[in-house]
Protein backbone atom coordinates (compact mmCIF):
# COMPACT_ATOMS: atom_id res chain seq x y z
CA UNK A 1 0.00 0.00 0.00
CA UNK A 2 2.93 2.33 0.55
CA UNK A 3 3.28 2.49 -3.22
CA UNK A 4 -0.29 3.61 -3.78
CA UNK A 5 0.47 7.27 -3.17
CA UNK A 6 3.24 7.14 -5.77
CA UNK A 7 0.90 5.50 -8.25
CA UNK A 8 -1.59 8.32 -7.70
CA UNK A 9 1.08 11.00 -8.12
CA UNK A 10 2.14 9.31 -11.34
CA UNK A 11 -1.43 9.21 -12.65
CA UNK A 12 -1.85 12.89 -11.83
CA UNK A 13 1.46 13.72 -13.51
CA UNK A 14 0.47 11.80 -16.64
CA UNK A 15 -2.88 13.57 -16.86
CA UNK A 16 -1.33 17.01 -16.36
CA UNK A 17 1.30 16.46 -19.02
CA UNK A 18 -1.24 15.28 -21.58
CA UNK A 19 -3.73 18.04 -20.80
CA UNK A 20 -0.97 20.67 -20.92
CA UNK A 21 0.12 19.32 -24.32
CA UNK A 22 3.70 19.25 -23.01
CA UNK A 23 3.89 15.66 -24.29
CA UNK A 24 3.31 16.88 -27.83
CA UNK A 25 6.18 16.83 -30.32
CA UNK A 26 4.56 19.87 -31.95
CA UNK A 27 4.69 21.92 -28.75
CA UNK A 28 8.39 21.13 -28.31
CA UNK A 29 9.10 22.18 -31.88
CA UNK A 30 7.11 25.38 -31.36
CA UNK A 31 9.04 26.07 -28.15
CA UNK A 32 12.44 25.69 -29.81
CA UNK A 33 11.27 28.00 -32.58
CA UNK A 34 10.14 30.59 -30.00
CA UNK A 35 6.77 30.79 -31.73
CA UNK A 36 4.53 30.54 -28.68
CA UNK A 37 4.67 31.31 -24.99
CA UNK A 38 2.87 28.10 -23.99
CA UNK A 39 5.85 25.88 -23.00
CA UNK A 40 7.75 28.79 -21.48
CA UNK A 41 4.70 29.61 -19.41
CA UNK A 42 4.45 26.02 -18.18
CA UNK A 43 8.12 25.65 -17.27
CA UNK A 44 8.40 29.23 -16.00
CA UNK A 45 5.39 29.06 -13.70
CA UNK A 46 6.43 25.61 -12.43
CA UNK A 47 9.92 26.84 -11.62
CA UNK A 48 8.65 30.10 -10.07
CA UNK A 49 6.36 28.22 -7.69
CA UNK A 50 9.01 25.55 -7.17
CA UNK A 51 11.58 28.12 -6.05
CA UNK A 52 9.05 29.76 -3.76
CA UNK A 53 7.82 26.60 -2.06
CA UNK A 54 11.22 24.88 -1.76
CA UNK A 55 12.43 28.07 -0.09
CA UNK A 56 9.40 28.03 2.25
CA UNK A 57 9.93 24.32 3.01
CA UNK A 58 13.50 25.07 4.05
CA UNK A 59 12.69 28.30 5.90
CA UNK A 60 10.00 26.66 8.03
CA UNK A 61 11.86 23.34 8.23
CA UNK A 62 8.94 21.40 6.93
CA UNK A 63 9.38 17.68 7.54
CA UNK A 64 8.60 15.07 4.96
CA UNK A 65 5.91 12.51 5.80
CA UNK A 66 8.77 10.22 6.81
CA UNK A 67 9.56 12.76 9.53
CA UNK A 68 12.88 13.78 8.03
CA UNK A 69 14.15 17.19 7.06
CA UNK A 70 13.53 18.03 3.46
CA UNK A 71 16.92 18.12 1.87
CA UNK A 72 17.15 18.04 -1.87
CA UNK A 73 20.60 16.73 -2.62
CA UNK A 74 22.73 19.40 -4.26
CA UNK A 75 23.88 18.42 -7.72
CA UNK A 76 27.55 17.49 -8.09
CA UNK A 77 29.82 20.33 -9.10
CA UNK A 78 31.09 20.48 -12.63
CA UNK A 79 30.48 22.05 -15.98
CA UNK A 80 31.50 19.62 -18.72
CA UNK A 81 28.98 16.91 -17.93
CA UNK A 82 26.11 19.38 -17.70
CA UNK A 83 26.82 21.29 -20.86
CA UNK A 84 27.84 18.24 -22.93
CA UNK A 85 25.24 15.86 -21.55
CA UNK A 86 22.63 18.60 -21.68
CA UNK A 87 23.37 19.37 -25.32
CA UNK A 88 23.22 15.69 -26.31
CA UNK A 89 19.93 15.42 -24.44
CA UNK A 90 18.68 18.53 -26.25
CA UNK A 91 19.37 16.95 -29.65
CA UNK A 92 17.29 13.95 -28.69
CA UNK A 93 14.56 15.99 -27.04
CA UNK A 94 13.98 18.13 -30.13
CA UNK A 95 14.10 15.12 -32.46
CA UNK A 96 11.88 12.75 -30.47
CA UNK A 97 9.80 15.62 -29.14
CA UNK A 98 9.72 13.76 -25.84
CA UNK A 99 11.87 13.69 -22.75
CA UNK A 100 11.83 10.71 -20.37
CA UNK A 101 8.55 11.57 -18.55
CA UNK A 102 6.51 12.07 -21.71
CA UNK A 103 8.01 8.93 -23.27
CA UNK A 104 6.27 6.79 -20.69
CA UNK A 105 3.11 8.86 -20.71
CA UNK A 106 2.80 8.67 -24.49
CA UNK A 107 2.79 4.88 -24.34
CA UNK A 108 -0.33 5.29 -22.21
CA UNK A 109 -1.90 7.53 -24.83
CA UNK A 110 -1.60 4.64 -27.26
CA UNK A 111 1.57 5.55 -29.20
CA UNK A 112 3.24 2.15 -29.10
CA UNK A 113 6.05 3.10 -31.48
CA UNK A 114 7.33 5.00 -28.43
CA UNK A 115 8.57 1.65 -27.10
CA UNK A 116 11.31 1.89 -29.73
CA UNK A 117 12.37 5.28 -28.37
CA UNK A 118 12.32 3.95 -24.80
CA UNK A 119 14.37 0.89 -25.78
CA UNK A 120 16.89 3.16 -27.52
CA UNK A 121 16.98 5.44 -24.46
CA UNK A 122 17.82 2.41 -22.31
CA UNK A 123 20.58 1.53 -24.75
CA UNK A 124 21.84 5.12 -24.51
CA UNK A 125 21.83 4.95 -20.72
CA UNK A 126 23.61 1.59 -20.84
CA UNK A 127 26.25 3.06 -23.16
CA UNK A 128 26.74 6.00 -20.80
CA UNK A 129 27.25 3.54 -17.95
CA UNK A 130 29.97 1.78 -19.95
CA UNK A 131 31.76 4.99 -20.91
CA UNK A 132 31.18 6.95 -17.70
CA UNK A 133 34.76 6.76 -16.46
CA UNK A 134 36.19 7.84 -19.82
CA UNK A 135 34.00 10.92 -20.26
CA UNK A 136 34.84 14.38 -18.92
CA UNK A 137 32.60 15.30 -16.00
CA UNK B 1 -16.47 19.76 -16.97
CA UNK B 2 -15.75 21.54 -20.25
CA UNK B 3 -12.73 23.15 -18.65
CA UNK B 4 -11.31 19.74 -17.82
CA UNK B 5 -11.97 18.29 -21.26
CA UNK B 6 -10.41 21.19 -23.12
CA UNK B 7 -6.61 21.60 -23.24
CA UNK B 8 -5.34 23.19 -20.05
CA UNK B 9 -3.68 26.61 -20.25
CA UNK B 10 -0.08 27.03 -19.14
CA UNK B 11 -1.06 28.88 -15.96
CA UNK B 12 -2.95 25.81 -14.80
CA UNK B 13 -0.52 23.15 -16.03
CA UNK B 14 2.69 24.80 -14.82
CA UNK B 15 1.55 25.14 -11.18
CA UNK B 16 0.23 21.56 -11.25
CA UNK B 17 3.65 20.30 -12.39
CA UNK B 18 5.20 22.24 -9.51
CA UNK B 19 2.67 20.51 -7.27
CA UNK B 20 3.81 17.07 -8.50
CA UNK B 21 7.40 17.98 -7.68
CA UNK B 22 6.48 19.37 -4.26
CA UNK B 23 4.38 16.33 -3.36
CA UNK B 24 7.26 14.01 -4.20
CA UNK B 25 9.62 16.16 -2.12
CA UNK B 26 7.10 16.09 0.72
CA UNK B 27 7.02 12.30 0.40
CA UNK B 28 10.77 12.38 1.05
CA UNK B 29 11.68 11.68 -2.59
CA UNK B 30 12.52 13.77 -5.60
CA UNK B 31 11.09 14.43 -9.04
CA UNK B 32 13.34 12.82 -11.62
CA UNK B 33 12.08 10.73 -14.48
CA UNK B 34 15.35 9.81 -16.14
CA UNK B 35 16.71 7.99 -13.08
CA UNK B 36 14.29 5.25 -14.02
CA UNK B 37 16.36 4.53 -17.12
CA UNK B 38 19.34 3.75 -14.89
CA UNK B 39 17.13 1.69 -12.58
CA UNK B 40 15.67 -0.33 -15.45
CA UNK B 41 19.19 -1.07 -16.75
CA UNK B 42 20.17 -2.24 -13.26
CA UNK B 43 17.15 -4.51 -13.05
CA UNK B 44 18.12 -5.97 -16.39
CA UNK B 45 21.53 -6.96 -15.05
CA UNK B 46 23.64 -4.09 -16.40
CA UNK B 47 25.59 -4.14 -13.11
CA UNK B 48 27.66 -6.95 -14.64
CA UNK B 49 29.12 -4.42 -17.07
CA UNK B 50 29.52 -1.20 -15.09
CA UNK B 51 29.56 0.04 -11.52
CA UNK B 52 27.14 2.73 -12.62
CA UNK B 53 24.39 0.13 -12.58
CA UNK B 54 25.37 -1.52 -9.30
CA UNK B 55 22.73 0.05 -7.16
CA UNK B 56 19.92 -1.12 -4.97
CA UNK B 57 17.17 -0.88 -7.53
CA UNK B 58 14.58 -2.01 -5.03
CA UNK B 59 15.05 1.35 -3.31
CA UNK B 60 13.88 2.94 -6.55
CA UNK B 61 10.61 1.01 -6.83
CA UNK B 62 8.68 4.09 -5.74
CA UNK B 63 9.92 5.91 -8.86
CA UNK B 64 9.03 3.01 -11.16
CA UNK B 65 5.58 3.18 -9.57
CA UNK B 66 5.37 6.85 -10.56
CA UNK B 67 6.20 5.78 -14.12
CA UNK B 68 3.48 3.14 -14.07
CA UNK B 69 1.05 5.78 -12.84
CA UNK B 70 2.20 8.20 -15.54
CA UNK B 71 1.38 5.61 -18.22
CA UNK B 72 -2.06 5.11 -16.67
CA UNK B 73 -2.48 8.87 -16.47
CA UNK B 74 -1.71 9.18 -20.17
CA UNK B 75 -4.38 6.58 -20.89
CA UNK B 76 -6.98 8.23 -18.64
CA UNK B 77 -6.31 11.70 -20.03
CA UNK B 78 -6.73 10.65 -23.66
CA UNK B 79 -9.62 8.22 -23.14
CA UNK B 80 -11.76 10.08 -20.62
CA UNK B 81 -10.56 13.64 -20.22
CA UNK B 82 -10.18 14.91 -23.76
CA UNK B 83 -12.63 16.42 -26.18
CA UNK B 84 -10.36 15.75 -29.14
CA UNK B 85 -9.67 19.39 -29.82
CA UNK B 86 -6.59 20.07 -31.93
CA UNK B 87 -3.50 21.66 -30.40
CA UNK B 88 -3.71 25.42 -30.85
CA UNK B 89 -0.26 25.84 -32.38
CA UNK B 90 0.83 29.20 -33.66
CA UNK B 91 0.19 29.84 -37.34
CA UNK B 92 3.94 30.24 -37.97
CA UNK B 93 4.64 26.82 -36.49
CA UNK B 94 2.00 25.20 -38.67
CA UNK B 95 3.35 26.85 -41.79
CA UNK B 96 7.01 26.08 -40.92
CA UNK B 97 6.05 22.46 -40.38
CA UNK B 98 4.19 22.31 -43.66
CA UNK B 99 7.40 23.33 -45.40
CA UNK B 100 9.14 20.41 -43.71
CA UNK B 101 6.42 18.07 -44.97
CA UNK B 102 4.38 17.84 -41.79
CA UNK B 103 0.70 18.14 -42.62
CA UNK B 104 -2.21 18.54 -40.18
CA UNK B 105 0.13 19.75 -37.43
CA UNK B 106 -1.57 19.69 -34.05
CA UNK B 107 -4.44 17.37 -34.91
CA UNK B 108 -2.74 14.58 -32.99
CA UNK B 109 -0.31 14.72 -30.06
CA UNK B 110 2.52 13.39 -32.18
CA UNK B 111 3.24 13.75 -35.89
CA UNK B 112 2.35 10.61 -37.87
CA UNK B 113 5.26 11.63 -40.13
CA UNK B 114 7.51 10.36 -37.33
CA UNK B 115 5.45 8.02 -35.18
CA UNK B 116 3.02 6.17 -37.46
CA UNK B 117 3.98 2.54 -38.03
CA UNK B 118 4.05 3.20 -41.74
CA UNK B 119 6.94 5.62 -41.21
CA UNK B 120 8.53 3.79 -38.32
CA UNK B 121 8.92 0.65 -40.39
CA UNK B 122 11.13 2.33 -42.95
CA UNK B 123 14.90 2.52 -42.54
CA UNK B 124 14.83 6.29 -42.14
CA UNK B 125 11.86 6.18 -39.81
CA UNK B 126 13.31 3.65 -37.41
CA UNK B 127 16.70 5.36 -37.51
CA UNK B 128 15.08 8.62 -36.37
CA UNK B 129 13.43 7.01 -33.35
CA UNK B 130 16.46 4.95 -32.37
CA UNK B 131 18.89 7.87 -32.68
CA UNK B 132 16.54 10.24 -30.85
CA UNK B 133 15.96 7.78 -28.02
CA UNK B 134 19.66 6.99 -27.74
CA UNK B 135 20.59 10.67 -27.50
CA UNK B 136 17.96 11.26 -24.82
CA UNK B 137 19.04 8.24 -22.78
CA UNK B 138 22.76 8.95 -23.10
CA UNK B 139 22.52 12.70 -22.66
CA UNK B 140 20.20 12.70 -19.69
CA UNK B 141 22.33 10.31 -17.66
CA UNK B 142 25.52 12.10 -18.65
CA UNK B 143 23.94 15.37 -17.50
CA UNK B 144 22.52 13.66 -14.41
CA UNK B 145 18.92 14.61 -15.06
CA UNK B 146 16.30 15.64 -17.58
CA UNK B 147 13.54 18.19 -17.73
CA UNK B 148 12.03 17.06 -14.42
CA UNK B 149 15.29 16.65 -12.49
CA UNK B 150 17.14 19.70 -13.78
CA UNK B 151 14.68 22.15 -15.35
CA UNK B 152 11.99 21.78 -12.67
CA UNK B 153 13.57 20.38 -9.50
CA UNK B 154 17.16 21.59 -9.91
CA UNK B 155 16.20 25.13 -10.86
CA UNK B 156 13.64 25.23 -8.03
CA UNK B 157 16.47 24.34 -5.69
CA UNK B 158 18.65 27.06 -7.27
CA UNK B 159 21.27 24.62 -8.49
CA UNK B 160 23.85 26.15 -10.84
CA UNK B 161 24.61 22.75 -12.43
CA UNK B 162 20.95 22.48 -13.37
CA UNK B 163 21.03 25.88 -15.01
CA UNK B 164 24.08 24.81 -17.03
CA UNK B 165 22.27 21.60 -18.01
CA UNK B 166 19.15 23.51 -19.08
CA UNK B 167 21.32 25.81 -21.20
CA UNK B 168 22.73 22.64 -22.76
CA UNK B 169 19.18 21.33 -23.39
CA UNK B 170 18.49 24.50 -25.36
CA UNK B 171 21.80 24.53 -27.23
CA UNK B 172 21.08 20.99 -28.44
CA UNK B 173 17.39 21.60 -29.03
CA UNK B 174 17.96 24.77 -31.04
CA UNK B 175 20.67 23.21 -33.22
CA UNK B 176 18.40 20.23 -33.88
CA UNK B 177 15.32 22.34 -34.61
CA UNK B 178 16.92 25.04 -36.74
CA UNK B 179 19.64 23.12 -38.57
CA UNK B 180 19.19 19.36 -38.41
CA UNK B 181 15.41 18.84 -38.68
CA UNK B 182 15.39 20.72 -42.02
CA UNK B 183 18.12 18.36 -43.27
CA UNK B 184 16.19 15.29 -42.15
CA UNK B 185 12.71 16.30 -43.28
CA UNK B 186 13.15 19.14 -45.77
CA UNK B 187 13.09 18.19 -49.41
Amino acid sequence: MKFLKFLLVGIFFGIVLVKSEAVSWYRIYEMFKFQAFHMYGIIGSAVFLGVLFIWLFKKYRIKSIEGKDIDLLPKDKGVARYILGGTIFGFGWALAGACPGPMYILVGTGVFSMFIVIAAALLGTFTYGLLQKKLPH
Amino acid sequence: MDYILQPWPWYVSGPLIALVMLILVYFGKTFGMSSNLQTLCSMGGAGKFSDYFRLDWKAQRWNLTVVLGAILGGFIATQYLSDGSAIALSAETISDLKELGFNNAGETLLPPEIYSWENVLSLKGIAILVIAGFLVGFGTRYAGGCTSGHAITGLSNLQLPSLIAVIGFFVGGLIMTFFILPLIFGS
